[in-house]
């Protein structure tokens, strides 16, 4: 008996290690990104850093400074949400009430189709298409641009908004709906001024979501933004966001650079924290 | 047919908001429809047996995609056989064992943290972690990929482990069985579904994953055997299609990389829904 019950404390203390490991790996992931982003933040200056208009790495005289990157990664999210979120919005209304079982499993699984594809095929497509688009439409010497990456994250983004739409709206009880619709309003009215409200806080966490996704996308936007680092002054602007300052000097970057780098991707960090804090928040309303 | 005693303007209104839900819903569609065909008429005339079975020769200039559909394969092999203990044991702690709330609530805020984080962070801390201790190799993308797909794992497993009944979980522990062998007997089998719906969706991540392990993985093309593989560099298939795409302007083994991917990420979809599909099916009789 004696021997049963230690054998059972070692297999709950495995399990409690293994349930443990995820802790761990956020701690690591922090830790780290503290560590070696601090030393390139302390010798630029903080407000240096984060307020310098000009990013020269490698010139003689470097400068560091990643306000093109903050901004051109807020615009470019901004600009997504502004693009793709009334689409996907409006869409998951249309799937979650408006039409039949059948379309509505068909175009789901179309969503989950667009989820799936691996970013660099919407780079690829976007170069291909996109990129030339832009360049005979707007007759710009180069289509690679803020607008180019903005209508890139917007898609990419459509999925997240769509999906956890369409849970938050299917999870509206019905009787609600019913008593308005009793009440003599039109089914469009009853979607938009009952079961949308009732959804709000999913709703909020699917745009959170898209936010957060578009934030933190690099491969993608680093086909088709063109990389320059730039101030984002207009959507023709050729560009570089915060991910794709980190990935795009990271083979060939050393020393203060590199450092500088690691630095950029603690501020990227910082974001996605204070984003997934927001998720987190709204998801939580959302439950009660 | 809306009544007639509807105002004018509710009736504009209506029509106004039922355009717009159909104008959305059609854009999308088609955006997926374009995209999907997009790619497979332009990439399936470039895929040729030469180029999946052959590695790439700067003497007879000559593309092969073998060595990065072999890394792929070792990849997804080596993330998942670990990121499924670790994930499977991190959930059967989470329902079965935990008896401390606020020690849940910490693991669950970490596995929600993760799934948050973006690639290129991943790739990054994947870089200082093990890269710069085991070399840029198979194995330090794998070990990074491990990270990013633990709360997929996690997720998946606690959400069937909750539909395995309390009752039988009560009737074995009733009948004298020790928690470990309840455990092993009752609810192990309980979670399969959800293990394999977890695995397919974390082999689609891995297929798609790229930024992640431009600086784990690297990008070598060597053609390798599975336990060589692991402990040398190479590009994956998405890298692959990045490297080609961007740095080398070969668009047309781009697109057969583009195409080939396209066709697992429907093949994934649909083996997910098939799984789900199954298996309500078996809870419901």
């Amino acid at each position: 008996m004696h021997k049963e019950r230690v054998k059972e404390k070692i297999i709950h203390g495995i399990f409690l290690l293994l349930g443990l490991v995820t802790v761990g790996c956020v701690l690591l992931i922090t830790i780290y990104l503290i560590l070696s982003g601090i030393p390139a933040i302390r010798e630029i200056g903080l407000i240096k850093f984060l307020f310098g208009k000009e990013w020269a790495s490698t010139a003689a005289e470097a400068k560091f400074g990643i306000l093109p990157f903050i901004l051109t990664s807020i615009y470019g999210t901004a600009g997504a949400i502004i693009l793709g979120v009334p689409v996907g919005f409006m869409t998951a209304v249309y799937l979650s009430k408006m039409t039949s079982p059948k379309i509505k499993e068909i175009m789901q699984a179309a969503v989950s189709l667009l989820a799936g594809i691996p970013s660099v095929v919407y780079g690829l497509v976007g170069m291909l298409v996109l990129v030339p688009g832009i360049r005979k439409m707007f007759h710009v010497p180069d289509g690679a641009s803020l607008l180019a990456a903005i209508v890139v994250l917007a898609i990419m983004i459509l999925p997240s908004i769509i999906k956890m739409s369409v849970t938050a709206l299917d999870s509206v009880p019905k009787e609600y709906e019913d008593a308005s619709l009793a009440l003599g309003a039109t089914p469009v009215e009853t979607y938009f001024k009952v079961s949308v409200p009732a959804a709000k806080s999913g709703i909020a966490a699917s745009v959170v979501l898209g936010v957060g996704r578009a934030i933190g996308e690099a491969m993608a936007v680093m086909m088709v933004a063109g990389n320059v680092p730039n101030m984002p002054d207009s959507l023709f602007q050729s560009v570089r966001f915060l991910t794709t300052a980190v990935s795009s000097e990271m083979a060939y970057s050393s020393g203060l650079q590199r450092q500088a780098l690691f630095s950029i991707a603690l501020v990227l960090f910082l974001f996605i924290m204070l984003i997934n804090a927001t998720l987190n928040f709204f998801l939580k309303r959302e439950k009660e | 047919m809306l009544n007639k005693s509807v105002s004018k303007k509710r009736k504009y209104y209506e029509l106004a908001v039922k355009t717009m839900m159909s104008i959305s819903a059609i854009v999308t569609t088609s955006l997926v429809v374009f995209l999907f065909l997009y790619v497979i008429v332009k990439g399936i005339p470039n895929i040729s047996w030469e180029l999946i079975s052959t590695k790439p020769s700067y003497l007879s200039e000559r593309i092969g995609i073998l060595p990065d559909i072999l890394n792929t394969v070792y990849i997804v092999i080596a993330t998942l056989l670990i990121v499924l203990p670790l994930g499977v044991g991190a959930a059967i702690y989470l329902t079965e064992y935990a008896t401390n709330k606020s020690m849940v609530m910490v693991i669950e805020y970490a596995a929600e943290t993760l799934s948050g984080i973006p690639s290129i962070i991943y790739g990054l801390v994947g870089m200082l972690l093990f890269s710069n201790s085991m070399g840029t190799c198979i194995m330090a993308g794998a070990l990074t990929l491990v990270i990013m797909n633990l709360p997929t794992i996690m997720r998946t497993t606690q959400e069937s482990l909750k539909t395995v009944p309390q009752s039988y979980r009560e009737g074995a522990f009733g009948l004298g069985a020790g928690k470990w062998r309840v455990v092993r007997t009752v609810v192990l089998p309980g979670c399969v579904d959800g293990v394999i719906t977890g695995c397919i969706l974390s082999v689609g991540r891995i297929l798609g994953e790229s930024a992640a392990l431009l600086f784990t993985a690297g990008f070598a093309h060597a053609l390798n055997g599975f336990a060589e593989g692991l402990t040398s560099p190479g590009a994956t298939l998405t890298v692959a299609l990045y490297v080609y795409a961007k740095e080398q302007g070969e668009f047309g083994v781009a697109f057969a990389i583009a195409a080939i991917l396209m066709l697992l990420t429907l093949l994934i979809n649909y083996a997910a829904s098939c799984v789900q599909r199954y298996y309500e099916k078996r809870r419901s009789v």
